[in-house]
């Protein structure tokens, strides 16, 4: 791979991964899994993802907490 | 008119505290290596990302359906939204030393001081310096800008809102000069982060077929209820947090 490509590709990867991977798969698994719930017209709808958002918050944050504490 | 407000309201606070970040570094530059090669290194940066908006915001809008964007663009704000209030609860329950701007501007001073001088007219490193900061602080404010500009359907609105975040920030910079320590800048990464988060919620829940009660007026629900969460998640670290400081300042 030339220079520029891979230091675009580093720069996303930091961007949106960086040192919380946690947060980055968590806001896939659950854009899929509301994208599944409404699909399948579930009555939990509108308040699956504020929900999830909190709960992966508080994971990230119990994350961040533990490292600091090392 | 609350989405087109709150857009606003997001684009310029994020705009503002990457402008903070961004300003430190044409400071040092602009002191130690000459005012010249700083200013033209950050006006060069400026013009890289006003094509870069120009370029990708209305190519963006034609060629991607709505729906694909609002999902991609939802989850790019959840990220970017949920990494900025991660960062701001830690330090502002004190698990993460405040980013302290004196600090890194005394740091850049006195490392380009140490380098090499090229003599009379322009000075590569100065230049090369502030146009590198200023075009990676101002890749994260791009990236808002599309992203909010595009899902709202106000890319103007948002790109109008970041230049004048640039020119406010630009002009109380110059005059406070080095007490850029002043800028309550935790406090206004965590009401981007909420507002980030908000937004991100709704559209990318949009974009995959939640339908929001009230439509628009919802996100004012998201925000009370994701500023209620750090509310206490805050007060509840605040409690735990470790006497000492922690980690390095960044």
């Amino acid at each position: 791979m030339s220079r520029w490509p891979r230091a675009v590709a580093a720069f996303g990867y930091e961007f949106v991964v960086g040192e919380t991977p946690e947060l980055a798969i968590g806001v896939a698994l659950l854009i899929v899994a509301a994208w599944a719930l409404a699909r399948s017209r579930s009555p939990i709808g509108f308040w699956f993802i504020p929900g999830a958002v909190t709960l992966l918050l508080v994971l990230s944050l119990w994350r961040g907490t533990a490292q600091a504490r090392k | 008119m609350t989405g087109t407000v709150l857009v606003a309201l997001a684009v310029f606070a994020a705009s503002a505290v990457e402008m903070v970040e961004a300003l430190t570094i044409v400071l040092a530059a602009g002191l130690t290596r000459g005012w010249r090669s700083a200013l033209e290194g950050a006006a060069a940066a400026l013009a890289c990302l006003v094509v870069v908006v120009a370029v990708f915001g209305p190519a963006l809008i034609h060629y991607v359906p709505i729906n694909v964007l609002r999902v991609v663009i939802g989850s790019l704000l959840l990220v970017l939204g949920l990494q900025w209030l991660r960062k701001a609860i830690l330090r502002a329950s004190g698990y993460k030393p405040k980013h302290d701007e004196d600090a890194i501007y005394r740091r850049e001073v006195e490392r380009l001081s140490n380098l090499p001088h090229a003599g009379s007219g322009r000075d590569a490193i100065g230049f090369a310096i502030s146009f590198k900061g200023v075009l990676l602080e101002g890749m994260e404010v791009v990236m808002i800008v599309l992203t909010l500009g595009l899902s709202s359907g106000h890319l103007l609105v948002a790109s109008l809102a970041a230049l004048a975040a640039v020119v406010g920030v630009s002009g109380v910079g110059i005059a406070v000069s080095r007490q850029l320590r002043e800028v309550p800048e935790n406090a206004m990464k965590l009401a981007v982060g909420l507002m980030l988060v908000s937004f991100g919620s709704f559209w990318g829940g949009e974009g995959a077929g939640v339908r929001w009660p009230g439509s628009d007026l919802f996100l004012l629900v998201l925000l009370a209820g994701y500023v209620a969460v750090t509310w206490i998640a805050v007060r509840l670290l605040s409690r735990a947090a470790p006497a000492g400081p922690v980690g390095a300042v960044g």
